[in-house]
């Protein structure tokens, strides 16, 4: 039906074709840069792809193999204690840095503009740069601790218990990245709110926990999401530090995908593995969406 | 009267107090600062440190910030070593084709999806939100094998031209910015007879240069920190991007131990300009951030 009155105007029919001009350079990209490679993804998946030879199509085989691959639980539980590392600690710790931001003090310009120069490191040099920190006998942690706690470090990279956490560690320094968006959350907070408390007598406490922390809860949320796709796409710094070892205690999945592709030449696997990626990563958005009633929207946006 | 100069001082008092807090938060929060501060300058300082020692000062213990004499050399063999001239030159002609590519596609894209009506506008903005989600490793492997077909392995096409076809978050961020551009300029344009490419291009671009420099500026640091396409895509030495041969530097056990000093003065190197142009362009940096993170 409005589509029948759209089709008599020749202004709206003149502007319709304009609009698929316009939006043309994606259309293509989406047919040849997304669901095309997708559907061969799909049909690779079922096969035994090894490059070099024909592929042959074998079925489900590549997904019951996933299921007992013992290091695809390995890569799973790497992903999920990383992830347990560096979510809620980097949620708690960027917004006390926004908050600690948003002070009105001499030079806090400065300050934001410092504490956010790791988010725009390159990962491969940041993590370079960690070398350099973490490294057991040279680096400067391991002396610091040893200096000022009396610690001896442990060799983080070289460690199986510890390179792990060495890696969160590093995750965490680039948490600039979201303090900025708490910041800007937080400086979006109506004053009026903050008047009205104070004169109804609540106290800094109670305004933190009754006006601000709703009130940053979809930056929360956003941060929360995004955190769980990072971990799960988490890569480059893994590569370039550990390579997943000590003994796979930092193989995470997206690089076992990636060994898998690239280095055993197993592109079926490998394929199947991505569309499982594709799979957990709904899975859990959904779960978040879903119990997401924590998270205050404004009326009206 | 003695009841009345009591309570002055009584209130005095209070005031003092009041600014004896505000003065002792004042302090707190400067304290806390530094120190996050020299936390996270740490990695940079550390690094910087090392990049300038002689070799075997790099291995002492107890290990100092300062070294005994500068060596500016370590610079220049990091430029000779890891050949960062020619990945310089490399990683450049990647970073700007792509540069260019999404600077003309995403516009285009978002112009499209901000000014211009269709029964399937909200449709198909829907499905670019979407893909937002799609994780690049599900299309990374076919993708590879359909290079390898066109044999665009080992060139740099792989990383610039799929650059002309839209990236959704870009595509986000620009319409966002073009919604706010008042309807009325393209009306009073219509009327005087322009065609929509003219308003594209006259009209909406010139006043969307903020987000361009926003969205230029996310697609240059995208392309020269890139390792993942550079990594599977470039195989030949001469080809190497720079974050492609500070990693594969790196990878090199034997060259690790014997070139420290020389590792860190290329992580420095590759650092410096992304650091420049953060400084220079913060403001649209941020906003780029801001923008996605608060309405995304």
């Amino acid at each position: 039906m409005r589509l029948k009155s759209y089709k008599g105007s020749a202004l709206t029919r003149y502007e319709n074709r304009w609009f698929f001009i316009f939006i043309l350079p994606w259309i293509l990209g989406f047919i040849f840069f997304q669901i095309g490679p997708m559907i061969f993804s799909l049909i690779m998946s079922l096969c035994n792809w090894e490059i070099i030879a024909a592929p042959q199509f074998i079925g489900l085989d590549n997904y019951k193999t996933f299921w007992t691959d013992p290091l695809i639980r390995q890569s799973f539980k790497v992903t999920f204690l990383y992830s347990l590392m560096t979510i809620p600690t980097g949620i708690v710790l960027g917004v006390l840095l926004a908050l600690l931001m948003n002070q009105a003090v001499k030079g806090i310009t400065m300050f934001r503009t410092l504490y956010y120069l790791p988010a725009v490191t390159s990962a491969v040099s940041a993590a370079i740069l960690w070398i350099f920190v973490f490294d057991p006998q040279y680096g400067i942690l391991n002396f610091l601790l040893l200096k000022f706690l009396g610690i001896k470090g442990p060799p983080w990279f070289g460690s199986e218990t510890w390179a792990l956490p060495a890696l969160a560690i590093m995750t965490l320094w680039g948490i600039g990245g979201s303090m900025i968006i708490y910041l800007a959350a937080l400086q979006s907070i109506p004053t009026q709110l903050y008047e009205a408390a104070e004169i109804d007598g609540a106290n800094s406490v109670q305004q933190f926990f009754r006006i601000t922390l709703p009130m940053l809860t979809p930056a929360i949320f956003f941060n929360l999401v995004m955190g769980i796709i990072g971990a799960l796409q988490a890569f480059t710094q893994a590569f370039v530090t550990t390579n997943g070892g000590p003994a796979n205690a930092t193989l995470f999945y997206a690089l076992y995908l990636y060994n898998n592709a690239f280095r055993y030449y197993q592109m079926g696997y490998a394929s199947a593995l991505a569309w499982m990626l594709l799979l957990v990563i709904f899975i859990i958005t959904r779960v978040v969406f879903k119990t997401s009633n924590w998270v205050y929207y404004e009326v009206g946006t | 009267m003695d009841e009345m100069i009591n309570r002055k001082n009584m209130s005095l008092s209070f005031f003092e107090s009041k600014r004896k807090v505000r003065i002792l938060k004042i302090i707190l929060v400067y304290l806390v600062l530094i120190v996050g501060l020299l936390v996270v300058l740490l990695p940079f300082i550390w690094t910087l440190s090392t990049s300038l020692k002689p070799l075997e000062e790099a291995f002492l213990w107890p290990p100092s910030f300062t070294p005994s004499k500068f060596m500016w050399s370590n610079y220049l063999q990091a430029l000779e070593k890891l050949d960062m001239l020619k990945c310089t030159v490399n990683t450049l002609e990647v970073t700007f084709g792509a540069l260019i590519g999404a600077l003309l596609s995403n516009s285009l894209v978002a112009f499209g999806f901000a000014r211009l009506r269709s029964p399937w506008r909200d449709t198909i903005f829907a499905i670019v939100l979407a893909t937002m989600m799609l994780p690049y490793q599900v299309t990374l492997i076919p993708l590879y094998i359909i290079y390898k077909e066109l044999h665009w392995l080992d060139t740099f096409k792989p990383l610039i031209v799929p650059a002309y076809f839209g990236n959704p978050f870009y595509i986000f961020l620009l319409r966002q910015f073009f919604l706010g551009i008042p309807k009325e300029y393209d009306e009073a344009a219509l009327i005087d007879g322009c065609s929509y490419p003219r308003i594209y291009w006259s009209i909406i671009l010139p006043m969307a240069r903020p987000v361009l420099i926003t969205v230029g500026i996310f697609s240059f640091m995208g392309s020269w920190n890139d390792l993942m396409g550079p990594l599977i895509i470039l195989s030949s030495y001469e080809k190497h991007t720079l974050a492609l041969r500070l990693a594969v530097f790196r990878q090199d056990v034997f060259s690790y131990a014997l070139n420290f000093t020389i590792l860190a003065a290329a992580s420095i190197m590759v650092t410096l300009p992304l650091i420049v142009i953060f400084f220079l362009a913060q403001k649209y940096f941020i906003r780029g951030v801001v923008v996605s993170g608060l309405k995304g």
